[in-house]
């Protein structure tokens, strides 16, 4: 979690609030709907001390009981129509505030689903997580607490004002004498509110951060004795979290009595002054008394509208973060591309669902040519420099070197992950930048040695979102890499659910299941990052057997951790500071005696006769 | 807790004056107005109104400092609890961590942390206020005009009834809201943590199918506790108002019957406005109070959690961490989680100064056996010793800073790589020199030239900005700066590359010699060389020598030793 994160910005930000005010566009009417509720209701609220006024001046006096009745009759209707537009207020609002939540959420994460992998390369999933989540609900704080209705409110304010001068401009003058002092009041509230506010939420993310990581550490902190030291330094923290709170305490402790004792000013005013002229029979004693009942209700929303400023200032700091993901822009782009389609479906449609089972599919012989390939992911700093090499049909590479040398981001650059900065990837011929994306994707299948597990069962995580491919298929792929035994073994096979991203599955497991999914999909090259993580040597030797039938018949590029994978390979290709520096097969290679022999040494005969094969490249 | 008692004290005689001179207010109105009915000077008003300023003045004082004294104690209270929240979730044992979800503790320790401060304070603060303008409000009303106050508090148990119930259902609604939040969270983390997956296999427009219909779900469960809230307001102030009317209605034909005065009708429609705001609040406060227990209780199943692995049978009888020598001794060793038997009867002796090697498949009892050993886990009384004395004797302090542990994935923090090196360091003389001999050893001087700022460099989060064998020999230098009596390496260098791997070997072969050693490993390799090896098969020890015995006895490890070899042939040709 980082400070930056709580970086609140201007309360107001009309630029901010255009752009949120775009989200409306779909929905006029409903805005329409509600605002004419705000107003009506607004005036309505108005009623009471207006028919107070009518009964002490004008019933009471003459003792009309019939009267008296037909004025509660009319309250009693003002009551209903309130009751009603209130209602339709608070639900059509509220239900905009969902409907542009559930657009925005649509937008955020379509927009994710394009963006690029050099966007993810700088941003940690837990804050774009924030994006999705608990931005979008502080904007919709902006319906929910009622931000919005503060337009409400002053339309009430405006209200109040208005019977006030038509009743009596003059005591109308007096009782708005006092707003000046309200503004100078709230003045101070809001300015230093919002900065106090400002402190107390970057203190609460320290909190959050440093429990977040002590928790999930605590076995190291024991491990290594540091419970005292850690506990000063939460409590420095804590401290300093509640000395921010206990600030903004003071203001709100000013503001609310101040706020009050205006209020009293001004009852005072109206009895001191239309006191005089009710003595002077220029002022009735009943438009006395409205005005009182008026002042007191003239004062509760400013205190409203104030409370709801922080409210306010959270929403446009969120905004302006969602704002900025939106306005990133997508590099990598298909000539066409599905997902232009998907993005406005994420907005408008409910009814259709995407077309999966309409992939296109790659057709052509899939002859992959490096030419010339240069790429960093820094600028100025490459790490591929010139790298030319060709894969014909049905062969097989493996790419070696050591840590760094580039193997991984050959594998990103032919998937499209980044796209190259010199030179060019072809795939019979065609530049991979001319060809639709999803169609080059889905040439390649691809097994990561961090194996991705989603949510759902073990068979829902072979076919992915396919639905083409058959429970039968599943079954196959599975039995052919050896997971059907495991997963015989698992309580409703095929159907388990997998708990929290595999957590019950080892990872050999893990590995089979990747293996599993790539056969699934019978893709014509298949793309192997090998894993590295040490498991059993049971669970190795299945692994290695299982990647023989995966390898099948395909075209294959595997990044070799292990030389022993990649022997009988048919070509191998050395990768050395971002280089191609030898190619190709392992006795040619190793005739050479070069790079290749070097690292074939390190691993196979530096320590004595026995250097296993479970080792990192 | 005297502090707090003082403040609630001082908070609620504040309390006492501001209702006193709340309600003393529509008293003084009255008394204007009937006058102002009569015929008055202008300088009786001028009394009024000045009256109704100081009493607003006087009010707004006290008003001032109840807030700052309960509001006060309460943030005071939420900063020792969060302090004792800590303190005592650093007394857990690694295995209540593993039961409960960091996010579940978070949780406690914010959002129901929060919730009992609520409780504290302004709960407190307004059901006090509320509770007394209530009381004092409803004997004025009697005093001025009993029959109209029947008739004015005629909606009064409507409203209680309607709060609690859409209490009830607001709070029922917003959790299964609140439930699907967490399940739209979870997809996104998902979708975007596998964005590599997701790609590569085109999954885009079937995980923004799956996002759409979670967010829908979300929007649906919204829309029905819309439904229940959009009525709780206006139904509030349909209710209040139905009381203003009968107020109005009745009472002005009370004045025409002579049995009241137009002042006391404009008081009593100001006691009632006052009353409608404490109405209201009720249902608000009875739902801070109603949330604030339940998250107190919350909180109090950790606070009430003891710690499973303490001091409590500590003697002093070996001194501090620098008189260890670090003999252990397994004695007939046997452990379980639950039914679960992970190690069986296993008796070892690893002399100080040795090293020893564990072999073992994944499972075998490994890790577990070192976890025993740092006391993570406690094993039972009289089965592990060091330097003859049970370690169950021993402080954890003295205990764990004998023992220097590098897991296979290691925790690192978000702090400098210096940082975290000296993350176990005691006293602060020479930490920086030491800091860098340590990752020296540890071979970390080959990668810092190649960070920003050096060792001050900032790592992310759990380290994220290190590579898998960074992260492992960051680990090492860290537990080699405690300058450890027992260096325990789980598989430790996993990650590490084959060259680089020697090189620390071969670094650490000067400073194992000086230390009692335990190397886990997958590779004979590494382990072969160890003064005794012991082999690991479901929990218990199935063969125990040095490689060459061991090798020569042709059982399990003979047998792991052969198919490496095998492997390697085969790689050979």
């Amino acid at each position: 979690m980082t400070h930056d994160e709580e970086v609140l910005g201007k309360a107001y930000d009309a630029r901010l609030m255009r752009r949120l005010l775009t989200y409306l566009d779909p929905y006029r009417g409903r805005v329409a709907l509600a605002a004419s509720a705000i107003v009506g209701h607004s005036i309505l609220e108005l009623a009471p001390p207006y028919l107070t006024k009518v009964v002490i001046d004008t019933y009471i006096p003459s003792g009309d009981l019939s009267g008296l009745g037909f004025i509660a009759a009319i309250f009693l209707v003002t009551l209903s129509g309130s009751f009603a537009l209130e209602y339709l207020q608070t639900w059509t609002l509220q239900i905009l505030g969902q409907r542009i939540m559930f657009d925005m959420r649509m937008q955020v994460i379509g927009h994710l689903q394009r963006l690029d992998l050099r966007f993810y390369d700088r941003n940690p999933v837990g804050r774009l997580m924030t994006r999705v989540t608990t931005d979008v609900d502080v904007l919709n704080e902006l319906f929910t607490s009622g931000v919005v209705s503060v337009f409400g409110d002053l339309f009430t304010l405006l209200g109040i004002m208005g019977v006030l001068i038509w009743m009596d401009w003059r005591l109308a003058l007096v009782a708005f004498s006092v707003l000046p002092l309200i503004a100078l009041i709230t003045q101070w509230f809001r300015s230093n509110v919002r900065e106090s506010y400002r402190t107390v939420r970057t203190w609460i993310a320290r909190i959050n951060a440093y429990l977040q990581e002590r928790i999930t550490g605590m076995t190291t902190v024991h491990l290594f004795r540091r419970e005292a030291r850690d506990y000063a330094i939460f409590d420095e923290i804590d401290r300093q979290h509640r000395d921010a709170n206990v600030r903004s305490i003071f203001f709100y402790a000013v503001f609310y009595p101040a706020i009050e004792l205006v209020s009293a000013i001004a009852v005072a005013l109206i009895l001191w002054v239309g006191g005089g002229w009710v003595i002077g029979n220029s002022l009735t004693l009943g438009s006395l008394v409205a005005f009182v009942m008026y002042a007191q209700r003239f004062f509760r929303p400013i205190m409203d509208m104030s409370e709801k400023f922080n409210v306010l200032q959270g929403a446009m700091a969120s905004s302006e973060r969602i704002f900025a993901l939106l306005d990133t822009p997508v590099e990598i782009w298909g000539r066409r591309s599905f997902l232009e389609d998907s993005r406005d479906r994420a907005l408008s449609t409910r009814d259709c669902p995407p077309k999966m089972t309409s992939d296109p599919i790659f057709d052509g012989p899939g002859a992959i040519a490096f030419e010339h390939v240069t790429f960093g992911y820094v600028p100025g700093e490459p790490v591929l420099r010139d790298v030319s090499f060709r894969v014909e049909p049905g062969q097989r590479v493996g790419v070696v070197g050591a840590t760094g040398a580039g193997k991984t981001t050959i594998v990103s650059l032919l998937l499209r992950f980044y796209d190259v900065q010199g030179g060019r990837i072809t795939i019979d011929g065609v530049d991979i930048r001319e060809m639709d994306l999803a169609t080059l994707r889905s040439l390649f299948g691809l097994v990561l040695q961090d194996v991705h597990l989603f949510s759902g069962t073990i068979a829902g995580n072979i076919r992915l979102g396919h639905e083409a491919i058959s429970d039968e298929s599943v079954r196959r792929a599975a039995a052919a890499v050896h997971a059907g035994v495991f997963i015989d073994r698992l309580p409703q096979g095929l159907a388990t659910p997998v708990a929290e991203r595999g957590a019950t599955l080892s990872v050999g497991q893990k590995q089979l299941l990747s293996f599993a999914r790539a056969l699934a999909f019978d893709p014509r090259v298949l793309i192997l990052d090998e894993a590295t993580s040490s498991v059993d040597t049971e669970t190795e030797l299945l692994i290695r057997d299982a990647l023989k039938v995966v390898m099948d018949g395909r075209t294959t590029i595997a990044i070799a951790h292990r030389l022993s994978t990649i022997q009988g390979m048919d070509r191998i290709l050395v990768m050395h500071k971002g280089q191609l520096r030898e190619s190709g097969t392992h006795q040619e290679l190793l005739a050479v005696r070069g790079i290749y022999h070097r690292l074939y040494q390190l691993q196979f005969q530096s320590v004595a006769t026995e250097k296993p094969a479970t080792s990192t490249a | 807790m005297l502090k707090y008692r003082r403040a609630f004290a001082i908070g609620f005689l504040c309390v006492i004056v501001t209702a006193a001179v709340g309600l003393a207010g529509p008293w003084v109105l009255k008394y204007a107005i009937d006058d102002l009915g009569q015929g008055v000077d202008t300088a009786r008003i001028s009394v009024y109104a000045g009256a109704i300023v100081a009493l607003a003045a006087v009010g707004g004082l006290f008003r001032f400092v109840m807030r700052r004294v309960i509001v006060g104690a309460s943030r005071d209270i939420e900063y020792d609890l969060r302090n004792d929240f800590f303190a005592h979730l650093q007394r857990l044992d690694p295995a209540y961590f593993q039961r409960h979800r960091t996010g579940d503790l978070m949780s406690r320790a914010t959002n129901d942390l929060s919730a009992v401060r609520m409780m504290i304070g302004p709960a407190v603060m307004y059901s006090a206020t509320t509770g007394l303008f209530f009381i004092v409000g409803i004997v004025l009303m009697v005093s001025l005009n009993p029959r109209l106050t029947l008739f004015a508090l005629v909606p009064l148990p409507f409203v209680s009834v309607s709060v609690g119930y859409f209490g009830a259902v607001i709070h029922r609604r917003f959790e299964r809201i609140q439930e699907q939040l967490s399940e739209i969270s979870a997809i996104t983390q998902e979708t975007l943590s596998g964005v590599r997956v997701v790609r590569a296999y085109r999954q885009e427009p079937f995980e923004i199918e799956r996002f759409r219909l979670a967010n829908e779900e979300y929007v649906r469960r919204n829309r029905g506790l819309i439904r229940v809230l959009g009525m709780y307001q206006p139904s509030m102030g349909f209710l209040m108002g139905i009381g203003a009317l009968l107020v109005l209605w009745l009472g002005s034909r009370e004045v025409v019957a002579g049995r009241m005065t137009v002042g006391e009708l404009v008081a009593f429609n100001s006691y009632l406005m006052m009353l409608s705001w404490p109405m209201i609040a009720f249902g608000w406060v009875t739902n801070l109070l109603q949330r604030g227990m339940a998250s107190w209780k919350r909180m109090l199943e950790i606070f009430d959690t003891p710690p499973a692995i303490t001091d409590a049978d500590a003697t002093d009888e070996i001194g501090d961490e620098a008189h260890i020598r670090g003999r252990i001794e397994l004695r007939h060793l046997t452990f379980a989680y639950g039914d679960t038997i992970v190690l069986d009867d296993i008796s070892a002796v690893l002399p100080a100064g040795t090293t020893t090697a564990i072999v073992g498949a994944t499972g075998s009892g490994k890790s577990t056996l070192l976890h025993l050993l740092a006391r993570l886990h406690d094993p039972p009384p009289g089965t592990v010793f060091i330097d003859g004395v049970d370690i169950r004797h021993i402080p954890l302090s003295v205990l764990r800073g004998a023992i220097g542990m590098v897991p296979q994935e290691p925790f690192l923090f978000g702090a400098t790589i210096a940082e975290n090196v000296a993350f176990g360091a005691r006293g602060d003389r020479d930490t920086r020199a030491r800091v860098e001999e340590a990752a020296a050893i540890a071979r970390l001087d080959k990668d810092a030239p190649g960070f920003a700022k050096g060792y001050d460099t900032v790592i992310g989060e759990r380290g994220i900005t290190l590579s898998g064998g960074q992260k492992q020999r960051t680990a090492i230098a860290r537990a080699l700066m405690i300058d450890p009596r027992v260096l325990v390496l789980d598989d430790a260098m996993s990650a590490v590359d084959t060259y680089t791997e020697e090189e620390i070997l071969s670094r650490l072969s000067a400073v194992m010699r000086q230390r009692t050693t335990i190397i886990v490993s997958h590779r004979i390799s590494t382990v072969r060389s160890a003064d005794q090896i012991l082999v690991l098969a479901d929990g218990r020890i199935v063969e125990r020598g040095t490689h060459d015995q061991l090798v020569a006895r042709g059982g399990a490890y003979a047998e792991l030793h052969e198919k490496q070899l095998l492997e390697e042939e085969l790689a050979a040709s």
